[in-house]
């Protein structure tokens, strides 16, 4: 045994010691160096996210007032006199939402975690591909550097709402937004699903093909089953989205009409006739329901791993937990319609997808319901991972039982493109998936750069956050409730809604403190990386097979042969057991029986 | 006001500092490793999730007592079963919401580490998990049925005899389009829209002088191209955009020549528009009546939000979408209502359509069958331009701005 792992390791350090700069930490092949560019791309590309909210809430809160450092951002086009323009505040709406679903949340979350936790968890060297892997970030890359830039372009970036429906995307004589910003857009969403194909293929061919000897389906950690879900979503789903954005971008630059009909804009009698709108509608959704789910699933699978381990108990009901992921994945299709309730569509195919879409919320549920009872006679040890994972239960929850009026077509003719919609998918897929997130980051840290996170400033960035989002999204439910539409610039314009706009400063000072908190984290992280404490082995005495690697990170993971699994990942406080874990590697005593 | 978000930026900020430094200080003086959470720590947080809880719950119980009558009381037939339909979706998705937070809250709290207990193993339980899978199924069940009971209800064919008002929106006005006294829209063709006649209602009369306008459109570019084959002095380039303009012009003219003439109730539907009013910035309907709505739209989706009625319905270029209603509080017993003098109802867009999305509303006046039918009365009738023989050989471009005025004066 010993002398295979020395000739095991000196194997990779003879294959691997002369690399250059460039290829360890640019055109890296290794899925800890890729799961790290993902994870900061995604800071950058958060922070800018943040920005562009701060901008918006300010306008929101202040209406009409002047803020000098609006004009300092913006310029003189966009904020003259440091008032937010319209078509600015448009922009900056869409920029964010794209931002945060798709470069943050899709991309930086799976990015990262399917990256770093694949291989370690179901113990493999690397990805299925490491050439893939890396056009993977590498796509990613390009497609936010388009993104970002496109904020910069004469017009100013795509302005439609984050869901570019046409004709308003379609046709440049709409708005400003729908010239140069919106074909940059579109551009830069084809490379940016060209990365998360790559990248959930590979995801799904290495789970599905490498596990360690002994790994067997009903021994993966959640995480790895979600992340599993995740990746088959956006290997179906977004290819349907690909074909929308090339549908579109041939209406707007090649004369086709598959969304246009009848249309007179800017005096003018347009040459198409015979198209749908509404077919832009059932493609885009068809990717975008799904695509909450890619956003959440992973989160939820961190919080498994994170509550069982410092519950020190195993996650309730593990098999139920696999049910409800599949459960959810699968009915994550057949929901799209729940978002054209009101466009015209056949209101008996409305009464489907109303019985579809209340169907997630039992899965969702149970996942609910099991992560609680994980706590329950647990040895509950609050690391910030663990606050953000318990966070992210809260938030799933309130946000979800929202989701119940909203599935309800009846209801949602009211409630239907208000600020009640922005505060339901802000807390259950924005909090919930930025919670996860944070966890996720928390609990790896010391796996991703063999260094501790302080966990002083994690608690002070926990709570803050926590109670900035609420106090941000929470009120929303009852300016939606009132009847104050979203994407709306101001809402000065309307007498009925002067009673509930009294919360609208509260909800942007909210905003500020909360955003100015991720300072907290930004400071921790980027200090932790050089200075921070090291990391021992196993330092959240966790059973998953990524914690029997070394600190120091090496290619193949295992200096020696690959590790061989004997049991389930959730041995805590096994009975049968001194110790209150029990890695998957040890073998089981004689007459212990497998879970 | 400002100074007082400037003022909380920079307490922000300074807080943020300070923790910032407080870590350098406890880096130094702490002697555990950051692995482990010292006792002090879990009790913190343990006690601070209690603290959360309570505030989270007395926050929303504020703003529930504070902002909870979202609107006024149901001005519609069906909104009243709307509203109580959502009133017992709200109690059950508050209820459920107290009692899910307050088991993870208290559990957090209640199980926080304590060095030398070990938790208990408890991995799965059939009959819990039966249970947590039942007891949504059974309410969601309920939520399903109730809900589609009061869907189908709103839903549906208007009667026969329901009035029909046509809700015409563009970038960013609302025109509203009553069928006059023959009850029956004229045919409207998005080819004929002009600054006369922004709806683009189709008569004999507009049908010749918008063919007259675009013949003299495709001499002038023909024209020019002919010149231009005698001497060619035009770039390629442009040569293409004019034969492509023809094409273009042409186009438009076979889809005019394409508007097929019908009859209803034995009018032609070319003719059946000239007493259609149109009226624009405010839109009469009477109360107790049933009220069929067709949307269509000008360029871009809009979407027709009347909160008050609990009424949406999208307006969609290309295919026309329909929305049945009856009102049955007018707008003067709703301002004894709200005890607001100048209360309106009111119609928003709902649907991003660009700079001024935010401010595209139309006043909505509920009133008696009798007033409703004098003030339709009273709205100017559309009637075609009088045919003129134009002369007009320019390429200008339209004016962007029409507005209605012109259209009446038209007559
Ligand atoms: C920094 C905290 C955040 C603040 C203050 C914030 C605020 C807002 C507000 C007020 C809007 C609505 C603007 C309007 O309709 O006019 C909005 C839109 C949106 N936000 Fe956020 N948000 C934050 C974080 C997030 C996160 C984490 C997500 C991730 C899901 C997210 C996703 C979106 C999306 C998808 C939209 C819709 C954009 C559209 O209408 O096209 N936001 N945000
Ligand atoms: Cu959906
Ligand atoms: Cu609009």
């Amino acid at each position: 045994m010993e002398a295979t792992e020395n000739t095991h390791a000196q194997d990779h350090g003879h294959h691997h010691h002369k690399e250059s700069f460039i290829s360890k930490y640019v055109f890296s092949m290794d899925h800890k160096m890729i799961s790290k560019q993902f994870l900061i791309t995604a800071i950058v590309m958060g922070v800018v996210a943040v920005m562009l909210s701060i901008f918006f809430r300010l306008q929101l809160g202040w209406p009409g007032e002047k803020f000098q450092i609006l004009n300092a951002f913006l310029g003189d086009k966009w904020a003259p006199d440091g008032i937010l323009d319209r078509n600015a505040y448009l922009a900056m709406v869409t920029i964010h939402g794209t931002i945060m679903v798709f470069f943050v949340l899709t991309g930086g979350l799976s990015g990262t975690f399917a990256n770093l936790l694949i291989p370690l968890q179901i113990g493999a060297r690397d990805m299925a591909s490491g050439f893939l892997n890396m056009l993977s970030y590498w796509f990613f890359a390009v497609s936010s550097i388009i993104m970002l830039a496109s904020l910069f372009v004469e017009g100013g970036a795509a302005s439609g709402g984050w869901t570019i429906y046409p004709p308003l995307s379609a046709l440049p004589q709409a708005m400003p937004g729908s010239g140069m910003g919106m074909t940059l857009w579109l551009i830069s969403m084809v490379l940016f699903v060209a990365s998360s194909l790559l990248g959930g293929l590979n995801y799904v061919v290495t789970i599905i093909n490498l596990r360690a000897k002994g790994m067997k389906m009903t021994r993966l950690p959640l995480t790895i089953w979600a992340i599993f879900v995740t990746a088959i979503l956006g290997v179906l789903s977004f290819p349907v989205l690909v074909s929308a954005v090339v549908l579109l971008l041939m209406d707007r630059s090649m004369g086709t009409a598959f969304y246009l009909s009848d249309i007179f804009i800017q005096g003018e009698a347009l040459d198409v006739t015979g198209g749908s709108p509404l077919l832009f509608q059932h493609l885009f959704w068809f990717l975008g329901h799904p695509e909450v789910y890619i956003v959440l699933l992973p989160a939820l699978g961190i919080s498994s791993e994170v509550i069982a381990t410092n519950s020190r108990k195993p996650i309730f009901g593990y098999k139920a937990m696999i049910g409800s992921i599949l459960a959810i994945g699968f009915l994550s299709f057949i929901v799209w319609g729940h978002h054209m309730y009101i466009t015209g569509m056949n209101p008996f195919l409305g009464s489907v997808f109303v019985f579809t879409t209340l169907l997630i919320a039992i899965p969702s549920a149970v996942k609910a319901f099991n992560y609680i009872t994980t706590l329950w006679q647990g040895n509950v040890r609050f690391t910030p991972a663990m606050l953000f994972s318990i966070g992210l239960v809260s938030t799933f929850v309130t946000g979800g039982l929202t989701g119940i009026i909203l599935a309800d077509s009846a209801l949602d003719v009211n409630v239907h493109d208000t600020y009640f919609v922005v505060a339901h998918f802000h807390i259950v897929m924005g909090m919930s998936a930025i919670f996860g997130m944070f966890a996720g980051v928390y609990h790896w840290f010391p796996k991703m750069y063999g260094r501790m996170l302080n966990t002083k400033l994690g608690y002070a960035h926990f709570w803050l956050t926590l109670v900035c989002g609420f106090g941000v999204f929470f009120p929303m439910h009852f300016i939606g409730m009132a009847g104050a539409p979203r994407r709306y610039y101001s809402f000065s314009e309307f007498e009925f809604l002067d009673w509930v706009m009294d919360l609208n400063p509260y909800i942007s000072i909210f905003a500020l403190v909360g955003g100015a908190a991720q300072i907290l984290f930004l400071v921790n992280f980027f200090h932790s990386i050089f200075y921070g404490q090291k990391a021992s082995q196993n330092p959240w005495q966790s059973n998953t097979l990524e914690w029997t690697t070394p600190v120091q990170h090496m290619h193949g993971n295992w200096p020696g042969a690959l590790p061989e699994v004997h049991r389930w990942a959730y041995d805590y406080s096994n009975p049968e057991h001194e110790e209150d874990f029990v890695p998957q590697v040890v073998p089981l005593k004689p007459g212990e029986h497998a879970h | 006001m400002k100074l007082l978000i400037l003022l909380v930026i920079i307490l922000a900020v300074i807080a943020i500092a300070q923790l910032t430094k407080v870590y350098e200080l406890s880096r130094s003086l702490r002697k555990n490793k950051e692995e482990e959470i010292s006792a002090a720590d879990n009790k913190l947080n343990a006690n601070l999730m209690l603290v959360w809880m309570f505030l989270f719950f007395v926050g929303t119980v504020f703003l529930y007592v504070r902002y909870g009558d979202y609107l006024p009381v149901s001005a519609s037939e069906h909104g009243a079963d709307v509203d109580k339909l959502m009133n017992v979706n709200i109690w059950m998705v508050t209820v459920s919401f107290f009692i899910v937070n307050f088991f993870l809250f208290y559990f957090a709290w209640k199980y926080q580490f304590k060095k030398g207990r070990k938790a208990k193993f408890f991995a799965h339980d059939n009959r819990l998990e039966m249970l947590w899978t039942l007891v949504p199924g059974v309410l969601l069940a309920f939520v399903i049925v109730y809900g589609l009971i009061t869907w189908n209800k709103i839903t549906g064919p208007a009667s026969a005899d329901a009035i029909q008002i046509e809700l015409y929106s563009r970038q960013f006005d609302w025109t509203a389009r009553y069928p006059g006294e023959n009850k029956t829209f004229g045919t409207a063709s998005y080819n004929l829209i002009s600054t006369s006649n922004p709806l683009g209602l189709v008569t004999k009369e507009g049908i010749r002088a918008k063919m007259d306008e675009l013949d003299a459109q495709i001499e002038n570019v023909e024209h020019q191209l002919a010149e231009n084959k005698l001497m060619p002095l035009m770039p390629e380039s442009y040569v293409a955009t004019l034969e492509d303009k023809v094409s273009r012009l042409k186009r438009h003219k076979q889809r005019i020549a394409d508007i097929d003439e019908n009859s209803v109730n034995g009018i032609s539907t070319w003719e059946s528009g000239n007493d259609d009013r149109l009226v624009k910035g405010e839109m009469h309907i009477p109360v107790n009546k049933e009220i069929e709505f067709i949307f269509r739209s000008q360029d871009v989706i809009h979407s027709a939000f009347m909160p008050h009625f609990r009424s949406q319905m999208n307006s969609v270029p290309g295919v026309a979408t329909r929305m049945k209603m009856t009102p049955t509080v007018t707008t003067a017993e709703m301002r004894k209502i709200t005890g607001n003098d100048s209360f309106n109802y009111i119609l928003l867009c709902n649907k991003v359509c660009g700079a001024a999305h935010f401010n595209m509303q139309m006043k909505i006046v509920v009133e008696s069958e009798t007033d409703y039918n004098a003030w339709v009365a009273k709205q100017k009738m559309f009637k075609a331009p009088e045919v003129k023989e134009t002369a007009d050989t320019t390429l200008a471009n339209e004016p962007k701005k029409d507005t209605l005025a012109t259209a009446m004066g038209a007559k």
